[in-house]
């Protein structure tokens, strides 16, 4: 309970000066007009910092993809600014913007080589042949295509097409690279691997890369920093660690891994903590979110795998009746039935010492630790 | 029987007399066609008895100094129209596809293909009203009165192909070339204009065809002495049918041929 | 945070700049095609109506004065002696031929169309292009070329008669050539394409698990054809039926090279109107009464296309 404080799991003073690169500051974007309007991204602010590998991460719908092409300048917003290193560049058309896409499904020209592509860019800058040329194969050899510099992009595998693109967009050293769920079109293999890929190569460019998906895994794996979006709003903003351990409400818990819910109330508020009464009369404390408006009833978020159990349930904690138990390898899953009639899960990773040896129907006691609750905002 | 058919197994697809009819079909479409061409190679001046092989009447449709005429004036003709009907179909296809929906385009996508709708002889009669003034009010006689109508046209047989090519053809290519730093001409030149390129040929040989394959309108738009080469077979059907148009008839009829064979080669390599 | 700036949806100035941008762009694009087709299709048939309320000049052209006689001479005629008004027996003739004609043409090329559309469908999808290509070759062809290549089929010493006497089913050559039957045929033949072309495109679209599902509920093959493939396939019988009917209405080269003069249609009876009828505007009235036709049937058309769009 002592020293749970999330500035712990913040990033160090330096880091939080470092320069902004992308800033979307009270972005709105509406599609249609009349009855038919759809608000997709409403009154949006994010600061992106440079060189940092910043992920837009949620379900289709919530707007992602409108906030970078937003940023991209394929569409103009309805509302706010888009700045990038302090310059308003909402009204300046894509091609006058120093940011290059990497798109979903690639958009490589059909007529052109593999060379003529990656070179499309520093060509219409009006650059030099010979420096188009030098940066051509460095991009090659950067993406390791150097051997289908004459192909057809028809001729190539769609993992090759995957990294020609990469390298088309990386070409003209944009300030900032975007990416719209590029990684989707790709087998489960073939994914990892870029995935591995496209870290090497932003710690290799130092470009800032701003990256669109809807795989919660994806996003935790590979990114410095993220924001959690639904419904054209941005719910959470920080690094995987925060984002998971203390997602600060409740579809942000939901949607990023899995999560019990438990119902509590709140017996005292105080300037940067709250004490709680959970279901089983046991009172914890716990630091107060950003945003929390003070209430009685609340919701809390327990990781399945920050939870254990036990066979004698001890004074204060949770309990209840083991109702299925489902093995994965790697791990079990207890499912627990609570008095109140919800649904318990405890993850219990497998050590090599063979399962607790619980059997469906045994009652069982549930403890996690009080730095495993997450007092959710809503 | 029973055997037969336990063997043959059951043919989902199989209705009894289609495959009949079918060939039937084909028959008819090309017996007339094959008569026509046979008969265009018979020696004799009779059409109706075979006298031998001969290519008299290919020499004396070429000799003949009204056919080269009209041939000329026809290719005049179809070459200025296809030209101009592909180069408008062309901006129009831009115009009505790289977009959103906008009020007015429904508007002209019936007027593009109106010629589609109206019967050709009404367009005709409504033409021979329309340049009758405008001939009597300027004095000019010449051909771009049939250049413009056979224009007007063939705007929607070259219009339709380039149309469902950019409609094929997905939008982002051409943002990923805005997004490099293409200004909206260079995407044009670079990325929209290549890839359209098939369409547009598309497009432009259809309007070559229809444009020489006219009978009804040219007949009614021309001024005197301006005959093109259908005109001038159907002006040369008063006095009977002769084997020199028969000549004629196979001599376009294999120019439909190549340039229909050209684009269903085009068209596969496409796919 | 979320109740800040939603009351802020008007359209930004960037985004009515950029959308005022592309439509103006686009417009501007389509403003050649449209100024073309204004100038040499569309707006000619304006002057068309205006000049079938006029009177005929002398020789030709029209007197710019009012008049309702074209129209009025479209169905009726005045005795010139004694004014009674009559119906225009020779216009009726050539209208009800028109209308006879085209409907026959509209069935006999549905009745030879059906099947082949049918046959190239169910061909291999490999195979069908080549037989597809097969049919737009004669659509394609010149039709002037087409009505002759009839015409030397049908003619007295053509190879039909020729064939029939040969085969001893005739003594004397039959007269098929300038009749209503060797209009008809001529028709048949040049528009077969057209019933094809659509009907094709409705059946290469028939999913054949759907006949399969007849097959297995114990439809036979007729019941099969009649309950599943021609209720699936309509759109493609209709459009089949208009692309035929429409041009055949109108039709105007093939009744004056098979018809001999005499057996007119509409479209011929037009043309006289400008040739030696020397009555530009009766000419612009029939004009307009065909537009008025093609103009129900492609209504008709639009409102079944529409409605078996909205049962999908």
């Amino acid at each position: 309970m002592e020293g749970l404080s999330h500035k712990a799991e913040s990033p160090p003073r330096g880091q939080e000066a470092a320069v902004t690169a992308v800033e979307a500051r009270g972005v709105t974007k509406v599609f249609g007009g009349g009855n038919d309007a759809v608000i997709a991204l409403d009154a949006v602010s994010i600061a992106i910092r440079e060189n940092e590998f910043f992920t837009l991460l949620g379900p289709s719908g919530c707007g992602k993809t409108t906030l970078l092409r937003l940023i991209a300048g394929f569409d103009h917003p309805t509302g706010g600014n888009i700045v990038l290193y302090g310059e308003d560049i909402s009204p300046l058309p894509p091609y006058k913007r120093p940011v290059n896409t990497v798109f979903q499904n690639y958009a490589l020209f059909p007529h052109m080589t593999v060379a003529e592509n990656i070179g499309f860019g520093l060509s219409m800058l009006g650059r030099p042949k010979a420096e188009i040329d030098d940066t051509v194969d460095a991009m090659l050899r950067l993406v390791r295509m150097e051997e289908l510099k004459n192909r057809r992009t028809s001729q190539i595998s769609g993992g090759q097409q995957q990294r020609v693109a990469l390298a088309r967009a990386l070409a003209p050293r944009p300030k900032v690279l975007l990416l719209d769920e590029p990684l989707s079109a790709l087998d489960f293999k073939l994914r990892k691997e870029m995935q591995i890929e496209l870290k090497r190569l932003q710690h290799e460019t130092g470009i800032t890369f701003i990256f669109v998906t809807h795989d919660q895994e994806e996003a935790l794996t590979m990114s410095d920093r993220l924001a959690v979006m639904s419904q054209g709003r941005i719910l959470q903003v920080g690094s995987p660690r925060e984002i998971y351990d203390h997602p600060a409400d409740h579809f942000v818990a939901d949607f990023i891994g899995e999560t019990n819910f438990i119902d509590a109330e709140i017996q005292q508020v105080e300037a940067d903590a709250v004490t709680i009464r959970l279901p089983s009369e046991k009172t914890v404390r716990t630091p107060l979110p950003e945003d929390f408006q003070p209430r009685k009833q609340v919701s809390l978020a327990v990781r399945p795998e920050h939870a254990d159990l036990t066979r004698q349930p001890a004074e204060g904690q949770l309990s209840g009746t083991l109702e299925n138990v489902v093995y994965f390898g790697t791990g079990t899953n207890y499912f627990v039935r609570l008095p109140d009639g919800s649904e318990f899960v405890v993850r219990v990773a497998n050590r090599g010492e063979g399962n607790g040896d619980y059997r469906v129907g045994d009652e069982l006691g549930i403890a996690f630790s009080a730095n495993a609750i997450q007092l959710l905002r809503d | 029987m029973i055997d037969g058919q336990v063997r043959k197994g059951f043919s989902v697809k199989h209705l009894p007399g289609m495959t009949a009819m079918a060939l039937l079909c084909f028959l008819l479409l090309y017996a007339p066609l094959f008569t026509l061409v046979v008969y265009s190679f018979n020696a004799g001046e009779s059409i109706a008895l075979w006298e031998g092989f001969s290519l008299r009447w290919y020499g004396a449709a070429w000799e003949n100094e009204a056919v080269q005429e009209a041939t000329v004036r026809s290719l005049i003709v179809a070459s200025f129209a296809s030209a101009i009907s592909t180069v408008v179909a062309t901006m129009a296809a831009l115009g009505t596809t790289r977009t959103g929906r906008y009020r007015g385009r429904t508007t002209i996508y019936m007027m593009i293909n109106q010629p589609l709708m109206v019967p050709e002889i009404v367009t005709a009669v409504a033409l021979l009203i329309f340049f009758a003034m405008i001939k009597v009010a300027t004095g000019y006689q010449g051909l771009a009165y049939l250049i413009a109508a056979h224009s007007a046209f063939c705007v929607p047989f070259a219009y339709l192909p380039i149309r469902a090519r950019l409609e094929g053809m997905s939008l982002t290519l051409e943002q990923a070339a805005a997004d490099l730093y293409a200004s909206p001409w260079q995407t044009f030149r670079k990325v929209t204009l290549p890839l359209m390129m098939p369409g547009i040929v598309a497009g432009a040989m259809l309007a070559f065809v229809i444009s020489l394959d006219d009978v009804v309108i040219t007949e009614f738009v021309k001024s005197a002495g301006q005959d093109t080469l259908p005109t001038y077979m159907l002006g040369q059907l008063r006095r009977g049918i002769s084997p020199e148009v028969n000549a004629i008839s196979t001599a376009l009829l294999a120019v439909t041929v190549v340039i229909l064979t050209a684009f269903f080669v085009l068209n596969r390599k496409r796919h | 945070m979320r109740n800040g700036v939603l009351g802020n949806r008007q359209p930004s100035g960037l985004e009515i700049e950029a959308r005022r941008q592309t439509v103006r762009n686009y417009l501007l694009l389509c403003t050649p095609a449209l100024l073309l087709l204004l100038l040499a299709a569309s707006g000619p048939l304006l002057i068309v109506v205006v000049y079938s309320f006029l009177e005929p000049g002398e020789y030709s052209g029209v007197v710019w004065r009012f008049s309702g006689e074209a129209w009025f001479n479209v169905l009726f005629s005045r005795d010139i002696f004694d004014d009674t008004v009559s119906l225009a027996d020779a216009h009726l003739t050539i209208l009800w031929r028109s209308v006879r004609l085209s409907l026959l043409t509209t069935l006999l090329a549905f009745l030879l169309g059906f099947p082949t559309a049918y046959f190239i469908a169910t061909r291999p999808a490999s195979q069908r292009p080549m037989w597809l290509f097969l049919i737009t070759i004669p659509f394609w062809t010149n039709l002037l070329i087409r009505t002759f290549a009839i015409m030397e089929v049908i003619r007295n010493e053509g190879i039909l008669n020729t064939l029939l006497q040969a085969l001893g089913l005739i003594d004397s050559p039959i007269q098929i050539l300038y009749t209503d039957t060797a209009v008809t045929i001529g028709m048949v033949y040049v528009y077969l394409p057209l019933m094809v072309l659509p009907l094709y495109a409705a059946m290469e679209r028939l999913d054949f698990r759907l006949v399969e599902a007849g097959y297995d509920l114990y439809a036979s093959r007729w019941q099969v054809l009649r309950k599943v493939i021609i209720p699936l396939v309509k759109p493609g019988i209709v459009a089949g039926t208009i692309l035929v009917f429409v041009p055949s209405l109108g039709a105007y080269v093939t009744p004056r090279v098979l018809g001999g003069g005499k057996n007119m249609m509409l479209g011929n009876l037009i043309e006289l109107q400008f040739g030696q009828g020397r009555n530009w505007p009766l000419g612009a009235a029939l004009s307009m009464t065909l537009l008025v036709i093609v103009a129900i049937a492609l209504a008709y058309y639009v409102r079944s296309a529409s409605k078996s769009d909205a049962n999908d």
